[in-house]
């Protein structure tokens, strides 16, 4: 019993806590912003459309989320005559599981610094609003994302349904025809900074500045919002759930709260790919316009900025045909992407790098997360 | 340090069952969902190894790339259909020897790595880098891999298309 | 009674031993796996749980080869994998290209079927 209050343990301990609180937190205010996220796709579609949308449960109908989810949660749980009972049931839980495991590396803004006060820190640890600070923080970003595949083609397979199963098939081929260019537009990223390490990556958008950063990275920026609007399955790329086609596509023998998690499921991925864009493309938490300081609000700011446009997607580009849209990945996004791979490492090449200075880079690793990264 | 211990033997224990899993199930879907796991399983266990690289990468290239191309044909083929047993008693005689092999195989191994030397070291995502192209040693079969992936790409699409009606 | 220090130097070490074990238990691992894969190959009649099983047999490999970089200190077994990564992509993207042809031009995918060349 004494061995484990060692000051080692005790040490190990106290990050294990502060891990744990942090994803607490960070995990109810993605609850927070997934649901406040249905409701404003739903105002912002309707002004866009000529429509009032929800405005009745609460003020402007901002309660509107909650009502859906009680509804949701009294529903009745149907399985369908046929089902693949273990896939069936596990599809929704890979989905919300590999949406959420993913946005454990992605850093919310930095080291907490808060006005008139300075750095946070809780018993002696500097703190960031990040869980994990991994050092294949990105690549690890694409692997758990790739694994959110699997929750779309189990629901589409195990549900025994026609329409289902041409959406899980179309998913699969979309989903892993997307990656390619979603892949090619990190090289030069990564390229750059000389580590998968987001934080490493912000570091070094600030040793570059942040407007040459965004223009020079904009071509693999463009790149990475189409590939990722493809991922994500929002319009124009909805193809595994087009409503005219196909019913409802993947979930269409779903009800009850494992068509609710299924949802959750597809916004926490907009989320996670909206962080990512911000921390990688936009600079994250640094502050874009001078006399203003460098802030976590900033990343959300930018977060929501880019959520925001895939609504505005939604509302204004009609959905592809499926032809087109292999034609389009294959034929013009993956070339293109490959190109800008050739440009810019010939660019790196011809005018030499600039890597952020290295303490810097030191710095940005907190010894909490140097456990976790092992 | 205990976590990692947990998370290693418990990645173990369940890559070997999924591994079996793989074998004995019967229809191809439930064979898919096992290897996912085994799969996803043996990534934990590359990372507490202390290779996080290796393990995203697995993570990304088989979990994410080939089981979705496999789970891809089995729902376009629409493979549902159970096997039976092989004729000849192949099958039978293959699962017993396949058992004395297995634990002839564990034993030694297990014995032979008790004498493997022990300089455990962190390695990251730039130590792999620098492996493979700060020395010409890899570099070549490194540029050879993306022919390999070349032409496995040419062939595939030459065999899997669908050949058109010339009125032949 | 030994003071703190000593007793978490012990469990420390066996800490330590627990990690030396790592190699040992992953290769351990690394060979059942491997001949599960290959008993799955010659028991399993279905083209694609066939191939499945060989993905199973690389990466029993892949372990092995990941242990063998952990016990040496080098950096050599991790780069073999990723070779052996690339190559099990081709494999696959081949495979099921001619696992797609059979489908189509036979209509089977039992392999005791395939015989052709048996003359």
């Amino acid at each position: 019993m004494e061995m484990l209050l060692s000051p080692a343990n005790k040490e190990l301990g106290i990050d294990a806590l502060i891990a744990l609180v942090k994803v607490a937190v960070i995990f109810n205010a993605l609850l927070l912003v997934f649901s406040l996220m249905t409701y404003v796709e739903r105002r912002v579609l309707a002004f866009m459309q000529f429509r009032r949308g929800p405005n009745r449960v609460g003020w402007f109908g901002i309660l509107q989320p909650a009502a859906d989810g009680i509804k949701l949660f009294f529903k009745e749980e149907v399985m369908p005559e046929g089902a693949h009972k273990l896939l069936f049931f596990a599809a929704p839980v890979v989905a919300l599981i590999t949406a959420y495991v993913a946005l454990a590396v992605v850093p919310y803004g930095g080291p907490l610094v808060l006005p008139f006060y300075g750095q946070v820190s809780v018993f002696g640890r500097p703190l960031d609003i990040q869980i994990a600070n991994l050092d294949v923080g990105v690549l690890f970003i694409f692997a758990i994302t790739a694994l959110g595949v699997y929750g779309i083609v189990f629901a589409g397979y195990a549900s025994n349904n026609k329409y289902a199963l041409i959406g899980g098939l179309r998913s699969s081929a979309q989903m892993f025809s997307y990656e390619l260019a979603l892949g090619m537009s990190w090289v030069s990223v990564i390229m750059a900074a000389g580590s998968f390490r987001l934080t490493d990556i912000v570091a070094t958008t600030a040793a570059w500045g942040i407007w040459p950063w965004m223009i020079l990275q904009s071509p693999a920026f463009i790149i990475y919002m189409i590939a990722a609007c493809a991922e994500v399955n929002r319009t124009p790329f909805d193809l595994p759930e087009s409503e005219t086609e196909l019913v409802a596509g993947f979930h269409t023998e779903y009800s009850s709260m494992k068509f609710a998690l299924l949802q959750m499921a597809e916004y926490i991925n907009m989320i996670t790919v909206c962080a990512l864009a911000s921390n990688m493309f936009l600079g994250g938490w640094l502050s874009p316009l001078p006399f203003i300081p460098n802030s976590p609000l900033w990343f959300f700011a930018k977060m929501l900025f880019l959520l925001f446009v895939f609504i505005w997607l939604r509302a204004t580009v009609p959905r592809f045909r499926y032809d087109q849209l292999m034609d389009f990945g294959w034929k013009r996004l993956i070339p293109i992407a490959a190109l800008w791979v050739v440009l810019f490492s010939g660019m790196t090449a011809f005018f030499g790098e600039k890597k952020a200075p290295p303490s810097t880079v030191a710095t940005s690793t907190s010894p909490a997360a140097g456990q976790v990264s092992r | 340090m205990i976590l990692d211990v947990i998370l290693f033997y418990g990645a173990a224990i369940v890559a070997l069952a999924s591994g079996l899993f793989v074998v004995s199930q019967r229809s191809p879907i439930n064979s898919a969902f096992s290897l996912i796991v085994t799969m996803c399983s043996l990534a934990v266990m590359f990372a507490m190894l202390g290779s996080a690289f290796i393990a995203v990468l697995q993570v990304v290239v088989y979990a994410g790339a080939i089981m979705v191309l496999f789970l891809f044909v089995i729902m376009l083929l629409n493979a549902k259909q159970e096997e039976g047993e092989r004729a000849g008693g192949i099958g039978r005689a293959a699962i017993a020897l396949g058992i004395i092999l297995a634990i002839q195989s564990v034993v030694v191994v297990w014995k032979g790595a008790a004498n493997l030397p022990a300089n455990y070291r962190e390695t990251t995502s730039a130590d792999v880098a620098r492996g493979l192209f700060a020395s010409p040693r890899f570099l070549y079969a490194f540029e050879a891999t993306s022919i390999l992936i070349l032409s496995a790409m040419v062939g595939a699409i030459v065999v899997a298309r669908k050949e058109k009606d010339t009125g032949k | 009674m030994p003071s703190l220090d000593t007793l978490y130097s012990a469990t420390l070490s066996g800490f330590e031993t627990a990690h030396g074990g790592f190699v040992q238990v992953a290769l351990a691992v690394s060979a059942f796996l491997f001949v599960v894969g290959a008993v799955g190959v010659f028991v399993r009649r279905n083209v694609i749980t066939v191939m499945m099983c060989v993905e199973l047999m690389l990466n029993a490999v892949n372990l092995a080869f990941v242990a063998f970089s952990r016990a040496h200190g080098t950096i050599d077994g991790q780069i073999l994998v990723f070779f052996v990564f690339t190559v099990a992509a081709a494999e696959a993207a081949v495979g099921l290209a001619i696992v797609i042809a059979l489908q189509r031009n036979r209509e089977d995918l039992d392999v005791d079927s395939f015989n052709l060349m048996k003359g």
